[in-house]
């Protein structure tokens, strides 16, 4: 099976070094409006993704796991071409993401944690949007978006009203389908069961499977849900500030950590060993 | 499918989505559209005022004045509207959240561009038409002598150059994403100050005429005057012309280069994601 990305010694900031120095000849300091500033007014600099490498085989679900602020959703808008990489390279089936944006962008798709949409339009009317943009004809759009909505748990009836009528849960279900419309070689799941009821997460999880199992598609999949994590993915890269702390499939990693309490260890047990951190308890602090 | 035919239908996905959000936010397009005909009026109205001010004086030709107030506010109208659906090719993406989605398609910035564009002529030439519909009812509005197809040839090459103008002001919101749309408002003011829609360039300042030359609004207001109150013919207003089409050809290209450096620095820095 050949790689369908590549990542290697990948590095991300953000944030300025350089001082200001007409800030500092100021008797006071202007209103810098958050407390991540530093006193020169500048955000500090954060390494968002450190260094980081990993490879994906084709028809892989590779899981990314780690705390808010971890780097996951960097290192996935840097895969999809939305970020430049500081240094390293990406490719997504050997297409450099940095050289090549174009030709990455028709193999890819992603959803987001934000069900991102123009809210007082339809899902019908989103979709087109979205999939004209790939290249997709009107009469073809329509019948798929009807047939993928419905796949996945959606009333017919809405599929025409504005989306800021539906709930979060619907809404993510619509974005899954923009992703699936383009028939994505690789596909970006950046949490997209979070907030999800238990129905519709396991309706979801199932097309997931189903893309991969019945289209061969290649999946990237952060998440927060350990279960999900545990039960769809091959394998697993644990992030924390930035870097890769292990990776492999879920039954060696919870080989491990010593067995606490006499139990088999979970993923969370590893997370927590290797991190030292809970997945969620930490405020949200992505950068990007 | 060729690569013709799959940039037409991205084209085409930015005309259908902006009619789709005309249409869904109708209320506010009516809001807009009566504010634009009551502001178009009651500047027109300062015609009829003038005329009266002046005791019926011969000096002070009301009709020719509403006249010329109705081109002064019809063409900036559909210059401003141009210019303003141009800019919010990012603004109102960073609004819905959506700018990530169409950014990380396979789509290129000239066709993204040519869609948003397309929308803002057809969207401002419908909108205008309404506007002046209202004032030729309430003006009775006498266009005999007007040479029609000279004055809408000279909008219509000026809009070139608006659309270039545009396009260099969408990067506003592309990199200052909290304040960068209502930036876009102090470039539309200062050319609305400089280029003649109410009055003469003459009157102004030697520094504000000088501005004057660089605005392509000042020629498209020239030439529709000249067009729609003398009746000057078409051939004659190639003076008015060749200037907004040589604007245009400059600034399209470079507004578009402008656009794709403003856009990698957004993917270096991290600006695309934060929302405004």
């Amino acid at each position: 099976m050949s790689n369908a990305v590549v990542v290697n010694e990948v590095l991300k900031k953000f944030g300025k070094p350089t001082d200001q120095t007409w800030r500092r000849l100021l008797p006071y300091k202007p209103n810098t409006n958050g407390s991540k500033s530093q006193d020169n007014g500048r955000k500090p600099i954060v390494l968002a993704v450190n260094r980081v490498s990993f490879d994906m085989l084709e028809g892989e679900i590779f899981g990314v796991l780690g705390p808010n602020g971890g780097g996951k959703s960097t290192l996935i808008r840097l895969i999809s071409t939305l970020l430049l990489p500081d240094a390293g390279t990406i490719t997504v089936f050997d297409r450099d993401v940095v050289r090549q944006p174009r030709q990455v962008q028709w193999m890819i798709n992603r959803v987001s944690v934000e069900a991102s949409f123009f809210k007082k339009l339809s899902p019908m009317e989103n979709l087109l949007y979205g999939a004209r943009l790939y290249g997709m004809a009107g009469g073809d759009i329509r019948s798929k978006v009807i047939e993928i909505l419905t796949r996945l748990g959606l009333d017919k009836r809405a599929i025409l009203n504005p989306m800021e009528e539906m709930s979060r849960g619907m809404q993510q279900k619509v974005a899954v389908a923009r992703a699936l419309l383009s028939r994505p070689r690789l596909l970006l799941l950046d949490e997209p069961t979070t907030g999800l009821d238990p129905r519709s997460k396991r309706e979801v999880q199932a097309v997931v499977r189903e893309l991969r199992e019945e289209h061969g598609v290649t999946i990237l999949l952060t998440t927060h849900d350990m279960t999900e994590a545990e039960t769809l993915c091959d394998r697993i890269a644990i992030m924390d500030q930035g870097s890769i702390v292990a990776m492999n499939t879920p039954e060696k990693l919870c080989t491990m950590v010593p067995s606490p309490n006499g139990h088999k260890p979970t993923l969370e047990d590893v997370f927590l060993e290797l991190t030292g951190k809970s997945l969620v308890a930490d405020e949200e602090k992505e950068v990007a | 499918m060729s690569l013709a035919v799959h940039q037409l239908r991205a084209t085409y996905a930015f005309v259908e989505r902006n009619a789709n959000i005309v249409r869904r936010y109708w209320s506010w397009e009516m809001v807009w559209m009566i504010y634009s005909i009551a502001d178009s009026l009651s500047v027109s109205f300062i015609g009829m005022g003038f005329e009266q001010m002046g005791g019926g004086s011969s000096e002070v030709d009301g009709r020719y004045l509403v006249l010329y107030f109705v081109i002064g506010t019809l063409v900036w109208r559909y210059l401003s509207t141009i210019f303003y659906w141009i800019t919010d090719v990012i603004g109102i993406e960073r609004w819905e959240g959506t700018i990530e989605y169409t950014l990380m398609a396979p789509v290129s910035r000239l066709t993204h561009m040519a869609g948003q564009t397309f929308f803002a002529v057809i969207y401002s030439l419908l909108f205008t038409a309404v506007v002046l519909l209202a004032n030729v009812v309430v003006f009775d509005i006498d266009m005999q002598q007007a040479n029609l197809l000279g004055g809408t040839l000279v909008l219509l090459a000026g809009s070139f150059s608006f659309i270039g103008v545009g396009i260099m002001a969408s990067i506003l919101p592309l990199l200052f994403p909290e304040r960068g749309s209502q930036m876009t408002h102090v470039l539309i003011a200062l050319l609305l100050l400089v280029s003649g829609v109410y009055y003469p360039v003459s009157v102004l300042p030697s520094p504000l005429k000088e501005m004057a030359t660089f605005s392509p609004a000042t020629y498209v207001l020239g030439g529709t005057r000249q067009a729609l109150l003398e009746g000057v013919s078409t051939i004659e207003l190639w003076i008015y012309i060749w200037p907004v089409l040589i604007m245009g050809v400059i600034l399209i290209p470079v507004g578009l280069w402008i656009f794709r450096q403003a856009e990698l620095y957004a993917k270096r820095t991290g600006k695309l994601h934060r929302n405004g």
